[in-house]
């Protein structure tokens, strides 16, 4: 059975069990057929973005505005008083007296947490730093299901900056719930961190670890891509070898299975060919759209409108 | 040195704390950490002493000072191998080990600058995740993972 989820904080993946994690896929996917345009009437969320970000803070807004609630808040730190220094802690307290919900997003790690100690209003992180991003992770193991039909028994590639990149943290954390098969692509230095590792192998779920995606790409049913940054690398050498070889073009895509989904956080910058977009396996911008669907499922179920 | 010297190192104390099998280099730190520089104490403080164990090791002996449960325990993070004895009238009437707690509370900051903990004024959180050597904290903001050797600061108890 679920937690209850109404006032909950959604702070880290970690704290989702696979009931939970299950349970908000099946209110998204309710959500996704059947809108809800007055679920939240009458509900305000704060929107407090102290970073840039186009979709996450987007699809949050669109998200309550699409199920009749309203949108206070700001994108843009230098607008508050953190400016005159105000604390994150006293700022959160004032705006969870004024509002039902927060979302938040931070560039330092661990914010939403101490957010989430300010207020009793639920808080749900939409990013604190390298740390967390939880709702990302909800949305990707939500077009996975919609995309695969299941969650269990695939077999996942994650490409890329695995080192850095907190989307393949927090997803490889959550998929040891369902038992998937996973091949780490990325470059020696930018391979996954051990802490994850250590989780994987706890989890007895199998993985391997590549240098190049040609190996794999035509046994997986699901391509996580992600993007290398030079700036990673201080081996400039070592980037112009690899670069090209962490680059998705349709010419890879000649043998892969006819049921391969090619997924990405976005924003991409060169990693994923534009030719490729045309392709039946691109699924990257079906991703982005689900966001506003598991967000929706979110802000129902905290606000204690759903169940 | 003599194990006859040694044994007078740990025990020429009337009443107070000896605080033995402190990892060498570390000593400093835990009177730091015990905040009892400004306390008038009388503090020697041996390094590098040799140790059949340790190879080497740091130890601290304060006069007239009874270390807390609380203290000892907080302490374990700091010196895991650290055995605690108790002094009065210069015999050891009390002898154990620094117990390596669940958590930590306000005792170490985050080695990590990008942790919240380290840009506003909160206590700091850990939870000890692995109790055995190496000793593995985790943050209970930022999530990161650390060893023990990671631990750049340890806060006053």
């Amino acid at each position: 059975m679920p937690t209850e989820f109404k006032n909950r904080d959604i702070i880290s993946i970690t704290d989702l069990s696979k009931s939970d994690i299950l349970h908000i896929l099946k209110v998204a996917e309710d959500l996704k057929k059947k809108p809800r345009p007055d679920l939240l009437k009458g509900n305000i969320m704060a929107s407090c973005f102290f970073e840039n970000s186009t979709r996450t803070r987007l699809s949050f807004e669109t998200a309550m505005l699409r199920l009749g609630g309203n949108v206070t808040g700001f994108s843009n730190a230098d607008v508050t008083s953190i400016k005159k220094g105000e604390t994150l802690y006293d700022t959160i307290k004032i705006i969870g007296q004024y509002v039902d919900v927060i979302a938040l997003r931070h560039p330092l790690e661990g914010a939403a947490k101490l957010a989430s100690e300010a207020t009793d209003k639920p808080i749900i992180n939409g990013g604190d730093g390298a740390n967390q991003h939880p709702t990302q992770t909800l949305l990707d193991l939500f077009t996975i299901r919609e995309c695969q039909k299941k969650l269990t028994d695939l077999k996942i590639a994650l490409v890329g900056d695995l080192k850095y990149g907190r989307t393949v943290h927090s997803l490889a954390q959550a998929l040891v719930h369902f038992g998937v098969r996973l091949y780490l692509i990325a470059p020696n230095v930018l391979q996954m961190p051990n802490h994850i590792l250590d989780t994987l192998k706890l989890s007895g779920i199998k993985f391997s670890m590549h240098e190049n995606m040609e190996s794999i790409i035509n046994k997986v049913d699901i391509i996580y891509m992600t993007r290398i940054q030079e700036e990673r690398f201080t081996d400039k050498i070592e980037y112009e070898r690899l670069k090209d070889s962490f680059i998705l073009k349709t010419e890879h895509l000649k043998k892969v299975q006819n049921s391969m989904r090619i997924m990405h956080p976005l924003p991409r910058v060169n990693e994923i060919s534009p030719d490729v977009d045309k392709t039946k396996h691109a699924y990257y911008f079906e991703q982005a759209k689900n966001g506003l669907f598991v967000r929706q499922a979110i802000l129902g179920l905290l606000l204690g409108k759903l169940n | 040195m003599t194990i006859q010297n040694k044994k007078l190192l740990v025990s020429a104390i009337k009443d107070g704390t000896v605080i033995d099998r402190i990892e060498s280099g570390n000593a400093l730190k835990v009177i730091h950490f015990l905040n009892i520089i400004d306390s008038e104490k009388i503090i020697t403080v041996g390094l590098n002493l040799p140790s059949k164990v340790m190879g080497k090791k740091d130890l601290v002996k304060i006069e007239n000072l009874e270390l807390t449960t609380k203290q000892i325990n907080d302490l374990a993070i700091l010196a895991p191998n650290a055995t605690i004895n108790i002094i009065k009238k210069y015999k050891v009437i009390k002898k154990f080990k620094a117990e390596i707690p669940d958590y930590i509370h306000n005792i170490v900051t985050c080695p990590n600058p990008k942790c919240i903990t380290n840009n506003e004024n909160i206590i700091t959180k850990f939870d000890i995740i692995n109790k055995k050597n190496p000793i593995k904290i985790k943050c209970n903001y930022c999530e990161k993972i650390f060893e023990q050797n990671d631990i750049l600061n340890y806060k006053h108890t």
